[in-house]
């Protein structure tokens, strides 16, 4: 298999994530706007890598444990860019790119695994997959703001600010962007999600329809649609909804992982 | 092409000198006019500002000569004694008018480091005395160079990205709670200085709503009047603490205005919308146990004065980096006064070559007789070509070459060789 396209994501990534760093620390928007550039040529090369890791092995990419990581650390990366873009915020892009490269790195770095491609072929899978991939990115990302927000919290409130919380968002923002990707989340799952069951109705014969991942998907939607809704009430604003916020995504950590790989008789790694 | 530099400031006059020796612009605009007409400059830019009050000029013959001229009209033109003045007058000449200037244009030379006004009081002043014509290629170089400096230094290093008052620290605080606070509403407890000073900077910044709360009724209309806000009566809590998202206090009272209970039962009347307090009263305004309340955030003085503090330090560690970007824009602009002043020597020693060489063919040709016309004519244009090859030469590397005229930077030295005094270009 080539490694042009795996090698130019770990740089650009690598490269984007010094460039948030330093942007960070000196607050310089060349440096930020640079950063933002090799997030997006990373993005494209990402793209590329994973179109060849999977025309490479004759399947989709989440065919495997790390192709659907590499699925899922591309789209977050997506998701950040895109939530970058809107929010006009790049003070977050250094602690998001830690967990891309991580994601990426894990999936290129480990051998594929040799199992038969899945029996699920068609469009409608396709997206099932695809966006329920992007709402566990887009979950992920209002974990990491959400951890961020309580940081900047708890240094303002102590009163040891540092260096560093004059170059944060400020606290409501950071509120505003998690709200934002668990919107994106919420959507694209509540969608992927009904694909999913369409899917499942279409092939019923083969699939049960009492899996157990599908009793965790609804319990990260209700939590989700929870967080949502008490984030902007008196009791909950700020610091308790990040923390609810939180503990939704490690429910989702344990969907993608403890439920997928022992509980699922129908997902595998995603 | 030498520059001069005459001024005084914050650090070698009191404040009852430089108020006497400031400029109007009119008065900008005259001492130039006058300058120009007694021959003491050919260029003259002034600048003005609350700490300094400088002339910038480029004198007709040496800049040393030209500085004695320049203080004596200073002492004129505002009718300030000369020995009162003169005890206050800093002069600089060439390098160090050039230095001295990019660091004014930096912040590194303002009462409060890194300040950011001064940049645009520079461009002001620029812009002014170029319009009226003030200005020639010299000091429009220079001043181009120094709003250059001024922009590098406030884009490239933090100089002067943190807040050094504590009213500045607190709307600075409170812009990392709530981000831009255009949308925003304040209350202000107590109408004193302090509080005018935080005012003035929420005002700066957009705030939407401003309620101001004073015992005195007649300070709190007064505050509210000059910076377009309500008045909210005295003790008036559950009111007064609903809306806003910022309070400033800076009352004289012996016990805490804001005691827990008040801001318990107003932060449950607002939903919990963060809340901001910035106690600058001493005693302190604020109960210290409101800082544990849910979504409140309590600083006091010594909080903010503890920020400025820590902000003083991280500005006075990034000198070296903005006196780097002046240094490099000190070699830049003397490498192209060098380069300029270049051009006329060369032009010069070619003129007084060819001098010297008709006077020194006449002389030596006389006794060589046997010479035809066509001869002597061939001879002299064998003279001129080795000329023209000595001097063309040189003075074509040093238009193209960088690095080589920043290395004849002492252009003086290579006059003084080769040119007398009379026939310095």
């Amino acid at each position: 298999m080539n490694h042009l396209f795996p090698i130019l994501t770990v740089l650009a990534y690598l490269m984007s994530f010094g460039l948030y760093v330093r942007f960070l620390a000196s607050g310089k928007k060349l440096t930020g706007r640079l950063g933002t550039l090799l997030l997006g040529l990373g993005l494209m090369a990402h793209y590329f890598a994973l179109l060849e890791r999977s025309r490479g092995l004759h399947t989709v990419p989440y065919h495997d444990l790390y192709g659907s990581m590499s699925l899922f650390g591309w789209l977050l990366a997506l998701t950040y860019l895109g939530l970058e873009v809107y929010h006009r915020q790049r003070s977050v892009g250094a602690f998001v790119m830690p967990f891309i490269l991580v994601f990426f790195l894990a999936a290129h770095l480990a051998p594929a695994d040799r199992l038969s491609p899945p029996a699920a072929h068609g469009a409608t899978f396709a997206f099932h997959v695809t966006l329920s991939i992007l709402a566990y990115a887009a979950f992920a990302l209002s974990f990491v703001l959400s951890l961020i927000f309580l940081g900047e919290e708890r240094l303002l409130r102590s009163h040891k600010l540092g260096n560093m919380v004059w170059r944060l968002p400020p606290l409501e923002l950071l509120e505003r962007m998690s709200k934002s990707s668990v919107l994106v989340g919420l959507v694209s799952i509540a969608i992927g999600t009904a694909l999913g069951f369409v899917w499942v109705d279409r092939l019923s014969s083969e699939y049960s329809f009492y899996d157990p991942k599908y009793v965790v998907t609804l319990l990260v939607l209700l939590l989700y649609v929870l967080y949502l809704g008490l984030a902007g009430t008196g009791a909950w604003r700020g610091a308790r909804a990040s923390r609810l916020c939180i503990f939704n995504f490690l429910i989702v950590v344990l969907s993608f992982t403890v439920v997928n790989l022992y509980l699922s008789h129908s997902h595998r790694y995603f | 092409m030498e520059i001069v530099l005459v001024g005084l400031n914050h650090r070698t006059a009191p404040v009852e000198v430089r108020e006497r020796v400031s400029f109007t612009a009119e008065q900008a605009r005259r001492a130039a006019e006058e300058l120009r007409a007694r021959g003491i400059l050919e260029e003259t830019l002034v600048l003005s500002t609350c700490n300094r009050s400088e002339v910038y000029g480029v004198p007709p013959e040496s800049s040393h000569e030209c500085a004695p001229g320049l203080s004596t009209f200073l002492s004129e033109f505002h009718s300030v004694r000369a020995d009162i003045l003169s005890v206050s007058l800093y002069h600089h000449y060439d390098h160090e008018a050039v230095r001295h200037l990019f660091r004014v244009s930096a912040g590194l030379d303002s009462m409060m480091l890194g300040e950011a006004e001064i940049l645009g009081q520079v461009r002001e002043a620029y812009r002014f005395a170029h319009e009226q014509g003030a200005t020639g290629p010299v000091l429009n170089r220079l001043f181009q160079g120094a709003l250059e400096v001024g922009k590098r230094v406030r884009t490239e290093t933090e100089l002067g990205t943190r807040p050094m008052s504590v009213a500045s620290a607190g709307v600075k605080l409170a812009e990392r709670i709530f981000g831009k606070l255009s949308e925003r509403r304040a209350l202000v407890l107590g109408a004193g200085t302090i509080s005018e000073q935080v005012v003035s900077q929420l005002r700066d910044r957009g705030i939407a709503q401003l309620h101001v709360m004073n015992r005195s009724r007649d300070r709190a209309d007064e505050l509210a009047r000059q910076f377009g806000g309500k008045v909210v009566g005295w003790g008036e809590w559950e009111t007064a603490l609903q809306s806003p998202d910022v309070v400033v206090s800076s009352v004289s009272a012996d016990e805490p205005v804001l005691r827990r209970d008040i801001v318990e039962r107003a932060m449950a009347a607002r939903g919990n919308r963060a809340l901001f307090l910035m106690d600058l009263g001493v005693p302190r305004n604020i109960d210290p146990s409101v800082g544990e309340l849910y979504n409140v955030y309590v600083y006091n003085t010594d909080d903010l004065s503890e920020i400025v503090r820590q902000n003083r330090n991280a500005r006075e560690s990034e000198v070296p980096r903005a006196q780097g970007i002046v240094d490099e824009h000190v070699t830049k602009f003397l490498s192209w006064q060098a380069s300029v002043e270049l051009v006329g020597l060369v032009d010069a020693l070619r003129v007084k070559m060819r001098e010297e060489r008709a006077s020194f063919i006449r002389s030596r040709m006389e006794p060589m007789k046997h010479l035809t016309e066509t001869d002597r004519a061939q001879v002299e244009k064998l003279m001129d070509e080795m000329l023209e090859k000595l001097l063309v030469g040189p003075a074509e590397r040093l238009r193209g070459e960088k690095e080589l005229r920043r290395k004849i930077q002492n252009v003086e030295a290579l006059r003084d060789l080769f040119l007398s005094n009379r026939e310095k270009p």
